[in-house]
């Protein structure tokens, strides 16, 4: 197991298994992306209380999912950094930070757009937004420490001890709309029970849901392999390959 | 297929303007993060070439 948890940690490794993942992440998220949109956009039946309007449930409840599994994700990066100190632990930190704060963004901004035609209002301090709204401010947190600290090893450190102690944050979203009274329907989705709208309506946003999860790993993977060519530098393998893509261009030039 | 025209389509009952500007906020984010990574790419390459190039140059001079 440990000889695995090592290879795993190489960025080498990483750089390499990664580059044969990439395409058909990328293809899968974007056969995914489109099947979901016709789908949810053109088949999925009005809702009979809220109209059309709840189509825009189809990138709301994704983007909130993966706000929030980004979160524990990077947390979990982070507590591997502190215990194990794994550079590559290090860079997924500081790769997935951009990618949740935007997609804590799109989650808080959608949620506004659907509220107001339905709810009749953008914004309210209710629980839920206001938790999701902090999510977003630990997300900058960790973004700011990163461009703040210029040594890259305490820069992981600093935002691996925000990330743990925000982790508080994500059990108060998931539980917001059943302690406090609030503007926010309950979970579309559980694990556990059968959904209560039609297939046409639910199918979508399962497909949405992980059409996002690998837009997602698209993303990050990208991210994280340039980050590796930044700094694996003074490894020979990066020597390497960078040699090869400047000779690549000067034949493409020629 | 739930609409039974294109206009209709476009118009999403009376909730065009917030569905349309959801799922266009939704593709500009996408986008977005899809095309830094991208760029950023050729950003890092070259600056490691030109790093290599230096060295190389400077091994050469002495």
């Amino acid at each position: 197991m440990w000889t695995w948890f090592h290879k795993l940690s190489s960025p080498k490794w990483f750089y390499q298994i990664s580059g044969r993942w990439l395409p058909w992440i990328a293809i899968a998220a974007g056969v995914f992306l489109a099947a979901g949109l016709v789908l949810g956009l053109a088949y999925a039946p009005a809702d009979y209380q809220q109209g059309n309007s709840f189509r825009i449930m189809y990138i709301h409840v994704p983007s909130a999912i993966l706000a929030q599994s980004c979160y524990m994700m990077m947390a979990v990066a982070g507590g591997v950094v502190l215990i194990w100190r794994i550079k590559l632990a290090e860079m997924v930190l500081k790769c997935i930070a951009p990618f949740g704060a935007s997609i804590t963004f799109l989650a808080l901004i959608t949620g506004g757009i659907w509220g107001y035609p339905t709810w009749g209002t953008w914004w309210v301090w209710d629980a839920r937004g206001t938790s999701m709204l902090i999510l977003l401010f630990l997300y900058f947190g960790v973004i700011a420490l990163q461009s703040a600290i210029s040594s890259t090893t305490g820069a992981a450190r600093a935002g691996a001890l925000l990330a743990l102690v925000g982790l508080v944050n994500i059990p108060i979203i998931k539980y917001s709309v059943e302690w406090w009274n609030t503007l926010h329907q309950p979970a579309t989705f559980t694990l556990t029970e059968k959904p209560a709208m039609p297939v046409e309506m639910w199918l979508p946003l399962l497909i949405m849901v992980l059409a996002f999860y690998l837009i997602f790993g698209t993303v990050l993977m990208m991210r994280l392999r340039n980050e590796i060519l930044e700094r694996e530098y003074k490894t020979n393998w990066v020597r390497k390959l960078v040699e090869a893509s400047a000779e690549n261009q000067s034949e493409k030039g020629a | 297929m739930y609409f039974e025209t294109f206009d209709a389509f476009l118009a999403m009952g009376k909730h065009g303007l917030y569905v349309w500007t959801a799922y266009g906020i939704g593709a500009l984010v996408l986008a977005l993060n899809v095309a830094v990574p991208i760029l950023n790419k050729r950003k890092v390459l070259a600056k490691q070439q030109a790093r290599l190039r230096r060295e190389r140059a400077r091994a050469e001079s002495q």
